[in-house]
């Protein structure tokens, strides 16, 4: 029976206590259920990265080039000089094992190179073997170890391992990001072709057509237009949703997700709800369609090469600012490399909400605002009417998601929002929640059904704290901000929490904004009628 | 394992001592050559590894945040957690540096049935952390009292606060209680503990035997061995001025002393001491998150190939069209 069969009791019986024999003397388990498969040579060809071919994490030979180690060896040289974070991360862990059980993928799994201690010192090891001279002189007495392929297999399964949440940083008594060097470890696995299909295709589809299921552009906009229709029949309003609008005030610019996959595309439409019910002059584009950036999770490259197109596309269409829709990882790209990478958008003017004149000093550089900080700034000055009664058929509690927590701080707006918009929200606990949140289990690429028990595994954090407040409060719905939460979390919920959705910030506000010339049967965003608004046929 | 070796390192250490002073009287060696060869190997080494942290670029800036950010002004931020100026940056550092601010998050992880994930507050490291640093930092400070004549007011403030406990002669100090106590606590956690044992390496064990021996003869010699005070301070003053001479008479239990210092400090280049220094470099947690409001520049930054509209257009330009969709090129 595979593995992510296996029963949740039985997924739960996790043992903290390392093996007998040395780390460096253990092998990885290897198998389906815990890794990803190879990305497709056609994605790798047509990024231009090294080593297109066809092979398997679970075959014997991952048809490396001759020269591989010389190439890993260089591209550490390079990253050393490069990133003062790789130094001083690969020089000053004391190993006090703060990070140890922070991880979820070690809470989950009792796999001891999870801890991120661990993880971090499997490169650690290599760089001491070849760049410190106690390494070269005393090998392993100084903890150094040779980079032989079984080494670099390792490396590939556990920076396959690492949804490079930043929890252990949080906890570091020197901020030591582990998430920063599974970064480097990608990037230098990348070097000799070792690369997931569920990173390499999304970035070859962004780039591509703009976005990562690779929707061509009458596709983006049948989408839309889709959405248009089934909110008119929602709600009997028929809202505008202008594409590639030159012009407009605002580009818009949402996780691909939030158009073609469920939960997310409940918060599409409440973002149409709020924008018609507000005036917003804005536009989305088809050729910056994703705001979700597969790059973070590859290398600095792919990255800065995806995110260019929201400063292009902002530019050619000749908007003043922009706002950035719900996700995690697009915007700790946003706040934290789009203005350095593909900046300065001296272009753009510094954000001002055109209804409540607010001007976001915050985002004076980078010109984009977080949907949740506009619709946070809308609801404080008045300007919505919200009937908080519509989101009572939901026990609400809130997911913050690991970049917009960690590498940001958007912590109380979005609370804010949920609050003015619903009547049942429950915190789960604290240890759980804000800067120390539990990953989904399925960040960083993750997210694939091979992958399935590393995902349960890793999601068993969240999912458990979900469960307590689900027995003691009755959640029925865990709301979060980010795109690959909504895809994830879904299939998590059913396993360890069953009866709990999955639901996005603005389905709340969509729901609970009472709208001028609404139907009188107007329906919430799932097309359910508001609790005490059945009719007979419903009930 | 690892424990082992690093404790038969340090014997060998107090052995060559042995062997150097007891055997065969190489009390210049010792007393003047070794010190002054360890202070070389620090300094240069410690300036040596902070230049080249400080010579790599900083590409992006990364802050860890670790509260409320600073957005709409009705929200509050946590500017010590989330700082958003430099002076903030400050306040977060001191707070890191000074009472290891993180640490004290520290949470321990157990399952319970149910299942359930439990999470529960666990201090002991932090304290243990925080009594060592402290104490090791005061009784570094107290030394100087050996290196100057007259002995400065700020010190003898100092050796009265230690000594504030005090019941009974010789002074005891409350920092050579609390660094015992605290290095014994370390070193245990490392062996006791099977996850902390698994990832500790001989460069773990080493320093922490190291200290603890400096400390056992320090501690030796004040209270239980009679060792000749005024002929240390003079080797010590000697040292200090460069002018060295090695009195006679000083016993063998302060070369031990000596000696280990010496390798300490020698070594604490080249080990992960010098977290000591790194700490201040560390870019996820010097840096204010204040990427939105301010441009931070990427000396390196890369040039890629970008995929431009132009080509996405030419791509697709037949199907926008049927779409309806506004095109550049008609
Ligand atoms: S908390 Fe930091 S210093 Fe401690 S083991 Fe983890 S990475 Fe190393
Ligand atoms: S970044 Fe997250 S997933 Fe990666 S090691 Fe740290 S805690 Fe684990």
């Amino acid at each position: 029976m595979p593995e992510d069969q296996m029963k949740p009791e039985e997924l739960f019986q996790i043992d903290y206590k390392p093996p007998g024999k040395g780390w460096m003397e253990t092998k990885p388990d290897i198998r389906r259920g815990k890794i990803n498969w190879a990305a497709v040579p056609k994605s790798v060809e047509y990024l231009d990265l090294p080593n297109p071919r066809k092979w398997s994490p679970l075959d014997k030979d991952w048809k490396l080039p001759d020269n591989w180690k010389e190439i890993i060896l260089e591209g550490m040289r390079e990253r050393i000089h490069k990133f003062r974070t790789f130094q001083v991360f690969m020089d000053i862990c004391v190993r006090c094992g703060a990070c140890a059980d922070k991880c979820h993928f070690f809470i989950g799994s009792g796999d001891p190179k999870n801890m991120p201690v661990l993880r971090a010192e499997l490169l650690r090891a290599v760089y001491r073997k070849e760049f410190t001279l106690a390494g070269k002189l005393m090998g392993k007495m100084a903890g150094a170890r040779d980079l032989t392929e079984d080494v670099l297999k390792e490396w590939f399964f556990y920076f396959f391992q690492c949804t490079e949440c930043r929890r252990c940083s949080v906890f570091c008594p020197y901020g030591i990001d582990t998430a920063e060097i599974t970064m480097m470890g990608r990037e230098l696995l990348s070097l000799v072709g070792l690369e997931i299909d569920w990173v390499t295709t999304p970035i070859a589809n962004c780039f591509r057509t703009g976005n990562h299921l690779g929707i061509q552009p009458h596709g983006f906009q049948d989408s839309i237009d889709f959405a248009v229709d089934d909110f008119k029949d929602l709600t009997g309003i028929k809202v505008e949703a202008p594409v590639n609008k030159k012009g407009a005030e605002i580009l818009f610019i949402v996780p691909s997700a939030d158009y073609f996959a469920d939960p997310h595309y409940y918060g599409l439409l409440g973002y149409m709800a709020l924008f018609h019910e507000i005036g917003l002059d804005y536009t989305y584009s088809s050729y910056a369609s994703e705001g979700g950036n597969f790059g973070l999770f590859h290398s600095n490259q792919a990255m800065k090469r995806l995110n260019s197109k929201i400063y292009m596309e902002a530019e050619r269409l000749g908007v003043k600012w922009i706002i950035g829709g719900e996700c995690g990882h697009m915007w700790r790209v946003i706040n934290q490399y789009m203005d350095t990478m593909n900046g300065p958008a001296d272009f753009l003017e510094v954000p001002k909400s055109p209804i409540t004149g607010t001007v976001f000093e915050n985002t004076k550089a980078t010109k984009m605002v977080h949907i949740c900080e506009f619709t946070a700034d809308l609801i404080k000055n008045d300007k919505l009417k919200l009937d908080k009664s519509r989101n009572d058929q939901w026990r609400v509690t809130f997911h913050d998601s690991c970049n917009p927590a960690r590498a940001m701080g958007i912590i109380e707006e979005p609370r804010y929002v949920i609050n003015s918009c619903c009547n049942h929200f429950f915190e789960m606990p604290e240890n759980c929640i804000k800067e120390q949140t539990f990953c989904c289990g399925g960040g960083a690429g993750l997210g694939t059904d091979e992958n399935m028990e590393m995902r349960m595994r890793g999601g068993l954090p969240r999912a458990n704290a979900v469960k307590y407040v689900h027995d003691k409060y009755g959640v029925n719905v865990l709301t979060c901000m980010c795109a690959i939460d909504k895809a994830v979390l879904p299939a998590l919920m059913d396993y360890w929490v069953p009866g709990v959705q999955v639901g996005a910030v603005h389905e709340l506000v969509g729901n609970a904004l009472v709208m001028k010339g609404e139907k009188e049967d107007r329906t919430d965003m799932r097309g359910e009628p508001f609790i005490g608004k059945e009719t007979a046929k419903d009930v | 394992m690892n424990a082992i070796y690093s404790l038969i390192a340090v014997f060998i250490l107090i052995a060559l001592v042995l062997l150097g002073i007891g055997g065969a009287g190489l009390y210049y060696v010792f007393g003047v050559i070794i010190p002054y060869v360890a202070i070389v190997f620090f300094l240069a080494g410690f300036v040596y590894r902070v230049l080249k942290w400080a010579k790599a670029p900083v590409p992006f800036r990364i802050t860890t945040t670790c509260g409320q950010q600073k957005s709409l002004p009705w929200i509050k931020n946590n500017e010590l957690e989330n700082p958003s100026t430099g002076l903030s940056v400050i306040g977060r550092m001191l707070l890191e540096v000074l009472f290891f601010r993180s640490l004290f998050r520290n949470t321990k992880t157990e399952l319970k049935d149910g299942p359930k994930v439990v999470y529960s507050l666990n201090n002991w490291l932090w304290l243990g952390g925080l009594a060592f640093h402290w104490s090791f930092l005061i009784i570094i400070v107290r030394h100087f009292r050996f290196f100057t004549e007259p002995v400065p007011a700020f010190i003898s403030i100092i050796e009265k606060l230690d000594s504030f406990f005090q019941v009974g002669l010789p002074i005891i100090y409350a920092t050579d209680a609390i660094i015992l106590a605290a290095v014994s606590f370390l070193v245990l956690r490392r062996i006791m503990d099977s996850r902390m044992r698994y990832i500790s390496l001989n460069a773990d064990f080493f320093p922490l035997f190291l200290i603890l021996s400096i400390a056992v003869t320090g501690v030796w010699m004040r209270y239980f061995g009679k060792v000749d005070v005024i002929g240390i301070k003079e080797l010590a003053i000697g040292l200090f001025t460069f002018n060295p001479v090695v009195p006679e008479g000083i016993g063998v239990f302060f070369f031990i002393h000596l000696f280990l210092v010496s390798v300490l400090i020698a070594y604490f280049p080249f080990s992960k001491l010098m977290h000591m220094g790194g700490v201040f470099l560390s870019p996820t947690r010097n840096l204010a998150n204040n990427n939105r409001m301010k441009r931070h520049i990427n000396p390196w930054n890369p040039k890629v190939k970008f995929h431009t509209y132009e080509e996405y257009e030419d791509e697709f330009r037949e199907v926008m069209r049927d779409a309806g969709m506004p095109l550049d090129k008609k």
